[in-house]
């Protein structure tokens, strides 16, 4: 542990790439180039073994079983959890909320805060970047409370404009809730501004970390939100786990999300008690396997080091901007600062189809997302109805982005009324 | 031959056969793929039971629109009634290459508005199932 976190690391990216077996496959007789971890990553050898281990050996029900088995299970979960506590800075693990994924973490807040604190006329502020999961778990929360959703306003690059955030910042405003960064445009909000602007008004705040904790340092200290919620998928662990973070005051008030087994302390037939926390918010069996496989997940992270993974994504993002921009009829979106930019590069190509880019990227074993990218209205708000994504992580080569770039100009060869 | 057919679909794409709209359509409908932002319009002039013509318009990735095309082309002297009966294997037939389950919703896209237009959008018993 020592000083390690202040000595620069760099990635080694071929060990890094050693890692994750998918990636040495052929795909469409072509190296595989994976170019869609913003939509999911892909999994480490640590990980996949972990779950494996964990399904040969250990699985039994957790927090109920007195036999060795469901003990050994319950530690490994819970473990996991401490893991995960430690790697964002959460004060207790009883901060740490397991759920299925962001979405769900959202919509936990949305569903139990809200109801019980948001009154007509009250008004919850998001942005105009948020993906749809933190868009319309608001939207149906407003109109059953009758509450006000209204939007801090992105300017032509997909930057936050705060020029106005004080005046839409009132006494009115309950909740902010913002992405750390953009899943379809990569811009990384000033989150900690955010969050003090936001306190300072008197209302709370979620951050919308799906694309934050897997990419960039994050601790929940240092941003001084009140909630953070964040997938595992998208962070080297398996899907169907997630994480809501909550400072433990806010938590201890909200009433339950779903009923069930687990999150009782004690039931009779006219009601029941809420068992503690974290478990008071986790109805039913949980995922455990997967909870395992996030606590690997996050030391596999852990390992590589956290400034090193933005460091090399930073450097990723920047010559992929660079060498698209060579790329005839090319249009990005989103900043052109590789500071304020995550490794996610969203492109048309000419008048050429999303869909039909990538199909001729696909035949060339790169795998890229065409469509909206679950963020309809800023696609709207930049006149397009879909784009193309090409996004990276701690695996992605230059040479990755070389292939990228020749792949559009045989899309232009194939398109060439389009292009 | 997969190019083959592949040049055929660029070629229905980069020219399109009867794109545009018609004066005074009998049976002119309109739908969309939100998902990719596809969009088409289906015109039919009818006359005696018979598609006399038909245009369609629209934007959209290579498959959609050369589906489009295809199935325009196909339709013009047909009796409706025929068209109606027209299911998913017929467009796929026209396209004449494997399509994918994510793309199936372009290819097919024309074929919706075809048969929600020439049923109406009561008498219509609904999108076929893709999974058949």
């Amino acid at each position: 542990m020592l000083a390690s976190s202040s000595i620069l690391r760099t990635l080694d990216v071929q060990a890094v790439r050693a890692d994750f077996p998918i990636l040495s496959q052929s795909v469409n007789g072509k190296p595989l180039a994976f170019l869609d971890s913003a939509a999911s990553s892909q999994k480490p050898l640590a990980v996949i073994e972990a779950m494996n281990e964990y399904y040969r050996t250990t699985h039994a029900n957790v927090h109920r079983g007195v036999y060795t088995l469901s003990e050994r299970a319950t530690e490994l979960y819970e473990n996991a959890r401490k893991r995960v506590a430690r790697f964002i800075g959460a004060k207790s693990s009883r901060e740490i909320i397991f759920t299925r994924n962001t979405t769900e973490s959202i919509n936990l807040v949305a569903q139990a805060w809200g109801r019980a604190n948001l009154r007509p006329g009250n008004e919850i502020l998001l942005t105009e970047l948020e993906h749809h999961s933190n868009l319309v778990p608001w939207q149906l929360i407003a109109r059953e409370t009758g509450a006000r959703v209204r939007y801090i306003p992105v300017d032509g690059q997909g930057v936050l404009q705060l020029d106005g955030l004080d005046a839409l910042l009132t006494e009115r405003t309950k909740i902010v809730a913002f992405a750390q960064m953009s899943n379809m445009l990569g811009t990384i909000t000033p989150a900690a501004e955010i969050v003090r602007r936001a306190k300072a008004a008197g209302a709370l705040t979620l951050i919308d970390a799906a694309q934050g904790v897997p990419h960039l340092p994050t601790n929940v200290q240092e941003l001084g939100c009140d909630f953070l919620a964040f997938s595992g998928h998208k962070m080297c662990g398996p899907t169907g786990i997630g994480v809501l973070y909550g400072r433990r005051e806010l938590l201890e008030a909200m009433p339950p999300f779903l009923g069930g087994g687990d999150m009782i302390r004690r039931v009779t037939f006219e009601g029941a008690e809420w068992n503690e926390l974290p478990w008071k918010f986790e109805a039913g069996t949980p995922a455990i396997a997967e909870g395992v496989g996030l606590g690997a997940a996050v030391d596999y992270l852990s390992g590589l080091g956290m400034d090193a993974v933005r460091a090399h994504e930073r450097e990723i993002i920047a010559y992929a901007l660079e060498r698209l921009a060579e790329v005839p009829t090319v249009a990005i979106y989103g900043p052109m600062a590789p500071d304020i930019r995550g490794g996610v590069a969203t492109f048309n190509l000419g008048d050429i189809h999303p869909h039909d880019v990538a199909a001729v990227l696909d035949a060339e074993g790169i795998a890229i997302r065409a469509g909206h990218h679950c963020a309809m209205p800023l696609h709207e708000k930049f006149g397009l109805t879909a784009s193309s994504r090409a996004s990276f992580y701690i695996y992605t080569i230059p040479e990755e982005i070389d292939r990228l770039v020749e792949g559009l100009y045989k899309a232009r060869s194939i398109y060439k009324k389009a292009k | 031959m997969q190019d083959l057919y592949m040049e055929n679909i660029l070629d229905h794409y980069e020219n399109p056969r009867n794109k545009g709209r018609l004066e005074h359509p009998d049976i002119s409908h309109e739908e969309d793929n939100p998902v990719c932002g596809d969009r088409i319009r289906i015109d039919l002039k009818v006359e005696d039971g018979v598609i006399a013509d038909a245009r369609f318009d629209g934007r959209g990735c290579s498959i959609s629109q050369a589906a489009a095309s295809m199935l325009i082309e196909d339709i013009i002297g047909k009796p409706l009634d025929e068209v109606k009966g027209y299911d998913k294997a017929h467009v796929l037939d026209l396209l004449g290459i494997p399509i994918g389950p994510v793309r199936m919703k372009c290819a097919l896209l024309s074929l919706k508005v075809l048969k929600a237009g020439a049923y109406g959008i009561h008498g219509w018993p609904g999108e076929e199932d893709e999974d058949r």
